[in-house]
Formats: C-alpha cells, sequence, structure tokens
C-alpha cells in the first residue's frame, strides 16, 4: 500500500475515529443456525473482524462475491443490524444507542438491491416524501426537498407517475432520491445495480457520481461488478466475512490471484494490459481505462 | 434446420386498450448444435421472441415449424416441445416450490407423464449435470444459496430432455465466478450431450467469449444476425441502438482508427493481446 | 402490459367533484345512503334521483361508464326484485298458476330496486372521481378519532397503501410463474376440482415465498428510511379543507334536510 495521507491505518486516537463519518472496529456478527427442533446446529460468522474508516465525501466501494458477507456489513452501517461484538460508529453515534437510531438512519441512508421491494407509495412524489414524513419535516419543506431531490436524480418530470412503469434504472433513481430527500450525509448503495440492465446501471453509476462531486455526499457502494469500483477512491475487497484486500482500485486490481481466490474478476481492459505488460510491453498492470491504455501506448 | 420462424409478428392485447406490437415479421432458423446469443436493450423483444420458440405465447401472424412440422397446427402436441425446447426465464430460481431438490427437478419429467423410473433417472442426471452433489438431493430448494437455488432451476428444465435450450439472461445477479460456473456447464451441455443453446444476455464480454452466432433486436425486429466478429465491426450501428462492444475489442477499433494496421476483430483479451504485441514489436525494429 | 391493470375504478378527469376533499366524499355518500331509508314516496325517489344526477353532471363522468358499476350486482338486482313482485300479497290484477301479481308488488319491486340502485350508483361515483390514495387519506383521517380507543387506523391504511402498490407487482409475479410452470409442462386446465387445485400449487407456492421475500424487504427499506408508526409523523400533501368543501358539505346536508322535514 502507498503511504496514503488519508489511508494511513496505523495509530489514530479513539477521538479522531469517531470524527470519521463511519467507523467500523473490529466488527463481526455472528448468528445462529438452528434444525426443526430449534437446536442449535451451527454458528455462522457472517462478519469477522472488520475495520473500516470513511472520511465525509469519500467514495468508497466494497467488493465481494455472493455471500462475503458485504451485504450483512452494509446492514450495521443503518442500525438494520447491531454488531454482536465490535462497534460501528456514523458520524460519531454508536449505532447501538437507541435513541439515535432515527438520527443514524437519516445520516447513512440506504438503497437496496429489488427496485421495487424499496418503493412504498404508488405516486412518484409521495414516494421521496415518504423519508422526510416520517422525521415530521413540516409539509412546505418537504414539498421543496421533494424538487430538489428529484431534479438531482433527473427525475421531475415524472414526478406524477406510478412506479411501476417506470424502467429499473429510474425506480433506483427514485429511491435514491426518496434518501437524498432525508439530508443524508452519506449514501450506501447494497448492491443497487445487480438487477439493472447496462443502462440502468450507467444511469445509477453517474448519479452517484455527480451527487458525490456536487454534493459532496460520501458514498459506499457494495458491489460484485469491477467495473463500478474504477471510479471509486478506495476499495475494500469482502471474502468470508473479512477484509481480503485494501487499497485504490490501481492496487487492488492488481492483486489479480487473490481477486480469483475472492471468485471475482478484474475488468477485461486490466486484464489486456497486464498481458501486454507480461510481454514487456511499456504498459502497467493496473490500467483502469480504455484511454489510459491507448496513451501507454504511445498513439 | 430443428427450430424456422416464417414471417412471425406478434401483438400483445390484440384489439385492446394496451395493444403493443412486440415483435415484427421475424424469420429465424435456429439448428442443432448452436451455440448463439440474443441481444437488444430492455424491451426489444428478446423475452417474447422466446416464449414463442415453446409456444407459451402464440404468434399473431406467421408460422413457426419445430423439424418440419407447424406447431400451431392440430394435433401438434405443445407437451412435447415445451420438452424438446426447454425455457428457463430470468431469475428461474423463483419458481422452486417442491419440498425437495429432487422432486422439484423431477417435476418437469413428470409432467411429461414418462414413468416413474425414467423420471428419476432424469432428475438425477440433470443435477449431476448442474453441479449438485447427492447430500443436496434431499434438501429443501428454497434452503440452498443463490448460485445452487439457480442451477437447480437449470436441472429442473433439463430433466426434460431438451433439443434446444433457451435461457433469458441466465447469469442475472450472479457474481463473476458465478456467471462463469453457469457458463461453463451450457459449454458441456452443449459440447456432450450437444444440446443447441440460446441465451439472452446484456454482457457483451461474455457474448464475445461463448456465443458462435448472435441475434441483435430492436424495436422487435431482427437487425443483425452472424457471428460476433463480424457484427462488432458496425460499433456505430449497435451504439446508435444502445449496444456496446466488448472493451477489447473497441480498444483494437481504437487502434485502428488511429490509422494502426491491425486485424480489429478480435474478441478475447489473448487474441488482442498477441495482436498488439505482433504490432508493437513490429514497430519496434523499423 | 399486467401493470397497466388500475385498482379501483377511477375516471381520471378534472371536474368540481374530482378536486373535493375525499373526506367530503366518503361523508357525502355515506349520507345519501342513509337518506335513501328516509323516505317512502314518489317524491322522495325523485328529489334522490335528481340529486344524484346533478352530482354525476358535475363530475364529468360518462353514464356508460356509471352505469358499469352496476354490472356486478345485476344477479342481486333481478334476485330481490322478483322475490318481491311474486311474494308481496295484496289487491291481485294477474294470476297464471301459481304466479299471481298484486298491484302493490309491483309498486314495491320499482321502489326497492329504484333504492338498490341509487345506492350503487352513488358509492359508485365516489370510486370513479377518487384516487384509491386520496380514499385510503380520507379514510384515516375520518377515522382517526378511533386511535383513542387504540385501533390502529395509521397502521392499516398504510397497509392498504401498499397492498395498493403491490397488488399489480404480484399480478405480473403470477403471470410469470404460471408460465415458467407452464414451460414444465404444467396443466393448469385439465382434471376435476381437487386436482385443479392441487395443480395450482406450483404456482401458490412460489408467489407465497416471494410475497414473504419482498414484504421482508419492504419492511427493511421502510426501517432505514426512518419508517417507525404514525407518530409524529406530517404529511407532505396533508388534507385541508377549502370553501368548496365546506359549500360541499353544506349541500349535503341541505338535501338530506329537506328530504327528511318535506318530503315523507
Amino acid at each position: 500500500m502507498t503511504g496514503n495521507r488519508k489511508w494511513n491505518n496505523g495509530e489514530t486516537n479513539n477521538q479522531n475515529k469517531k470524527a470519521k463519518i463511519v467507523c467500523t472496529e473490529n466488527l463481526a456478527h455472528e448468528y445462529s443456525r438452528r434444525d426443526e427442533n430449534g437446536n442449535i446446529i451451527e454458528i455462522v460468522r457472517a462478519i469477522d473482524g472488520v475495520d473500516i474508516e470513511v472520511e465525509q465525501g469519500d467514495f468508497i466501494a466494497i467488493l465481494g462475491a455472493n455471500g462475503s458477507g458485504k451485504s450483512t456489513f452494509a446492514k450495521h452501517l443503518n442500525g438494520l443490524l447491531y454488531p454482536t461484538e465490535g462497534a460501528v460508529y456514523i458520524d460519531g453515534i454508536d449505532t447501538t444507542q437507541k435513541e439515535k437510531l432515527l438520527t443514524v438512519r437519516r445520516t447513512a441512508g440506504m438503497v437496496f438491491q429489488n427496485p421495487d421491494n424499496q418503493i412504498i407509495s404508488n405516486v412518484v412524489e409521495e414516494d421521496v416524501g415518504f423519508g422526510p414524513e416520517n422525521l415530521g419535516v413540516p409539509t412546505m419543506e418537504i414539498r421543496k426537498r421533494v424538487l430538489d431531490c428529484l431534479k438531482s436524480v433527473r427525475m421531475q418530470s415524472y414526478r406524477k407517475r406510478s412506479p411501476n412503469h417506470l424502467s429499473g434504472g429510474q425506480k433506483q433513481r427514485v429511491a435514491i432520491a426518496g434518501i437524498m430527500a432525508m439530508r443524508p450525509k452519506c449514501i450506501i448503495l447494497d448492491e443497487a445495480t445487480a438487477m439493472l440492465d447496462p443502462v440502468g446501471r450507467l444511469e445509477i453509476m453517474d448519479t452517484i457520481r455527480s451527487l458525490n462531486q456536487e454534493e459532496k455526499l460520501t458514498i459506499i457502494l457494495i458491489t460484485h461488478y469491477m467495473e463500478e469500483v474504477t471510479k471509486a477512491d478506495y476499495v475494500y475487497v469482502m471474502q468470508e466475512g473479512k477484509v481480503a484486500l485494501k487499497g485504490t482500485p490501481r492496487e487492488v486490481f492488481a492483486c489479480t490471484e487473490k481477486l480469483t481466490e475472492c471468485r471475482l474478476t478484474i475488468p477485461k481492459i486490466t486484464q489486456l494490459a497486464q498481458e501486454l505488460n507480461r510481454a514487456g510491453l511499456p504498459v502497467p498492470g493496473d490500467v483502469l481505462s480504455e484511454e489510459e491504455l491507448l496513451a501507454c501506448l504511445k498513439i | 434446420m430443428s427450430l424456422i420462424l416464417q414471417n412471425v409478428s406478434f401483438t400483445y392485447d390484440r384489439g385492446g386498450s394496451n395493444e403493443k406490437q412486440a415483435l415484427t415479421n421475424i424469420d429465424l432458423e435456429i439448428g442443432s448444435q448452436e451455440f448463439t446469443a440474443i441481444v437488444g436493450h430492455t424491451g426489444s423483444g428478446k423475452s417474447t421472441l422466446m416464449q414463442l420458440l415453446n409456444g407459451l405465447e402464440k404468434a399473431t401472424e406467421g408460422k413457426i415449424y419445430f423439424h418440419g412440422r407447424d406447431i400451431y397446427e392440430k394435433g401438434f402436441s405443445m407437451k412435447e416441445l415445451r420438452s424438446k425446447v426447454g425455457l428457463v426465464f430470468q431469475y428461474p430460481e423463483h419458481q422452486l416450490f417442491e419440498s425437495t431438490v429432487l422432486k422439484d427437478v423431477a417435476f418437469g419429467p413428470r409432467n411429461m407423464g414418462w414413468e416413474n423410473l425414467q423420471i428419476e433417472l432424469n432428475a438425477f442426471q440433470a443435477l449431476k449435470e448442474v453441479g449438485i452433489g447427492e447430500e443436496l438431493f434431499d434438501s429443501s430448494p428454497l434452503a440452498l444459496s443463490g448460485g445452487q437455488k439457480r442451477r437447480v432451476a437449470l436441472a429442473g428444465v433439463l430433466a426434460m430432455q431438451p433439443e434446444i435450450l433457451v435461457l433469458d439472461e441466465p447469469m442475472a445477479g450472479l457474481d463473476p465466478a458465478g456467471r462463469q460456473d453457469i457458463f461453463q456447464m451450457l459449454s458441456r451441455l452443449h459440447q456432450e450431450r450437444n444440446i443447441s443453446i440460446l441465451f439472452a444476455s446484456h454482457s457483451m464480454d461474455d457474448v464475445a467469449e461463448y456465443a458462435k452466432r448472435m441475434i441483435v433486436m430492436h424495436e422487435g425486429k431482427i437487425v443483425l444476425d452472424g457471428p460476433p466478429r463480424k457484427i462488432f465491426r458496425y460499433e456505430k450501428e449497435l451504439k446508435q441502438i444502445g449496444l456496446d462492444i466488448p472493451s477489447v475489442t473497441k480498444v483494437m477499433h481504437r487502434l485502428r482508427d488511429r490509422g494502426i494496421e491491425i486485424d480489429d476483430s478480435c474478441l478475447t483479451v489473448q487474441e488482442s493481446a498477441a495482436e498488439i504485441v505482433q504490432w508493437y514489436r513490429k514497430g519496434a525494429i523499423e | 402490459m399486467i401493470r397497466d391493470i388500475t385498482i379501483g375504478q377511477y375516471y381520471s378527469t378534472d371536474s368540481l367533484i374530482h378536486h373535493l376533499d375525499p373526506r367530503v366524499k366518503i361523508a357525502g355518500t355515506f349520507l345519501y345512503i342513509i337518506s335513501l331509508f328516509t323516505f317512502h314516496s314518489l317524491s322522495g325517489y325523485l328529489f334522490a334521483i335528481a340529486f344524484f344526477c346533478g352530482v354525476a353532471a358535475l363530475s364529468q363522468v360518462p353514464f356508460s361508464y356509471l352505469a358499469r358499476g352496476l354490472r356486478p350486482v345485476i344477479f342481486m338486482l333481478v334476485f330481490t326484485a322478483a322475490l318481491n313482485l311474486f311474494w308481496t300479497p295484496g289487491e291481485s290484477f294477474f294470476s297464471w298458476g301459481i304466479i299471481e301479481l298484486t298491484w302493490e308488488g309491483v309498486e314495491k319491486t320499482v321502489f326497492i330496486s329504484l333504492r338498490l340502485i341509487l345506492l350503487v350508483l352513488g358509492s359508485s361515483l365516489m370510486t370513479f372521481t377518487t384516487t384509491p390514495n386520496q380514499l385510503t387519506d380520507g379514510l384515516e383521517r375520518l377515522l382517526s378519532p378511533l386511535k383513542a380507543i387504540r385501533l390502529p387506523i395509521h397502521e392499516i391504511a398504510m397497509m392498504m397503501s401498499i397492498a395498493l402498490r403491490f397488488i399489480p407487482i404480484l399480478i405480473e409475479e403470477t403471470d410469470k410463474i404460471m408460465k415458467a410452470q407452464a414451460a414444465r409442462g404444467a396443466d393448469f386446465e385439465t382434471g376435476n376440482l381437487i386436482q385443479r387445485i392441487k395443480n395450482m400449487l406450483p404456482i401458490f407456492i412460489p408467489l407465497f415465498v416471494s410475497a414473504i421475500r419482498r414484504a421482508g424487504e419492504l419492511a427493511l427499506a421502510m426501517d432505514a428510511r426512518c419508517y417507525h408508526g404514525g407518530k409524529g409523523r406530517t404529511k407532505m400533501y396533508p388534507l385541508q379543507y377549502r370553501l368548496t368543501d365546506l359549500l360541499a358539505y353544506a349541500v349535503c346536508f341541505f338535501y338530506v334536510g329537506i328530504l327528511i322535514i318535506f318530503v315523507p
């Protein structure tokens, strides 16, 4: 790993850690599986000692194959699950503090995988207003927020429509607007692109990138699509509940063997660069985009 | 040729308030031992076309022949067609319902009215082929992992002994390794059991790597049909209908655009790397 | 395609009646239905019909749509009519075998049928002019006093609106599962009743599993968006009476008042 200022994993005092937007300390989650008679047959350690620190405004990706524990991890960041060991701090608040639960959920909003199963209302704008309504935001303020948020995901022209008539990508954009309307500091996308077609995936990636850059929102993207993480500031790769790899996308993609072991594959462009590198061409093995590869070939 | 579509059109809710033409004048032949991809953006008619192939939807115009017989002819057995042309829907794991894996896979063969021994044998064999071990045969299909469920659902169609296997986005939602597993399994079925494979996909990288033929659909019509190597030359045309080309092929196209003499029809990483290395070394010598 | 189905029978247009507060429409319909039982004379019926026609004209819902609302109750209508026509004792004017028609019978039949028709038309006019969402909202507000006796009014309203959102999705899903099982050779059309019910299991079980999965995911999504029951909730579009709503209330009470005071 490079000696990056931000990612210095050395000694940081406790106060400092709590200043981060998201911080987990030796987080572990265990659950027991029971047979038909209620006897415990197995104790599963879905998350096993995860330490992650995210600063305000970062774009973080968490990669992992199905069953690597990444979704269980995500649910801890939103107070939907509680640690069985260790702790999670959202903007300095310990998520197990019951009376601060709504603050945690409002600060770190979560977008889920299935677009159909997270839209509650049958009118787009009323769905976006659902979060603020729950938080007791005054009526006029809700309407203003709803309009602003629909604009920032470019869905304002659909505000009176039924979500049933939207495409998958549009529905996910509505879901993002619904989170935005709670004025979060951080958005967690739990495999929010997994059920979309390539067009929908691009829509979502464009949306979150602009939210990250223009509105300075912290983004935590959980995915198994390698192409989506190339633009992230920092990547964590999860395997069997642990962080198996971490670093910038470049650093992570260079570890081809470890990624294969984690049931992941690197983007084809990077694969091509690595082949060329092995053949002795002046191309580094950590190329992320087509433009970069062409630039290396000096044409 | 085993499955032929002749000037087939399909309209949803004909004469109703939601009338919508989904397919227009489709001419298509699916032969034996093919490995074909259908591509097209959402709503291009891929799924509808697939449902016509085994008679789930009936063409509003045109004819479909299976082994030379008109499938809409009186006396033609739709049941047999559905076993010979196996259709695997998107997220097929959502249709699992039996109490055990083995029973669920036997559902199709049992509907065919085959003998018990035959049913059991087919179910057994199909599960082996998708890589589900015997220790899971008696567990509930709902207790399996996502990838296992998908393979059990696939076995449920395979157990009907299809000649053509039609799959609607069989890799949707799977992680990279899971996708690879499914494709390796399909390749094996294709080679060892001579099953013709027809799959819909959004991933051009997958199409480039596995398909021998690709059919491009747009607004209910087939706009391109041929080997991927030829079709991916039409980068501009594909882009116009919202489709991409494989990322390595795109690199080759860009090199070509910049006046470099290079074969830009490469589909895989290995091919492209070899081609670039060759060009680079030639340049170095000069 | 199936997602295009509409729940209920809302007729979309921009009329005075459409813009009324749903509470007015619910209360008004309730009053109207009660009013139908307060009179026993021809003039009363004429007045009730006139009132309905006036409101229907204001609503701009075509009569053919309104008439469609009668379709499900035709059997009941014919049945009650026949019952009254043949079994009312009185002055006979026609008899054939055991069938005997009386003047009293004819009168009773006409009046009871009219009452039934007005009752159905009146309530369908409400559903034609109010979206299911507005209806749920209106009911929640009207019934909110019942919260005092611990009836979960907010929860019931929330359940209704979620059901409205998910019914089209589940119908589409049913269609998909049916097709998937048909692709495996399932047959839903032949066999006796028990056989057919058994044949539906491959549809019902996956549908049930999927509904439970969706419910679980939706509950998580609602949690994540800070849902914690009706307490401390605000509304994006709170129901608020405007002048026209108050006028509409006045018209309704005026109508009922006239009926009770002047019409026998």
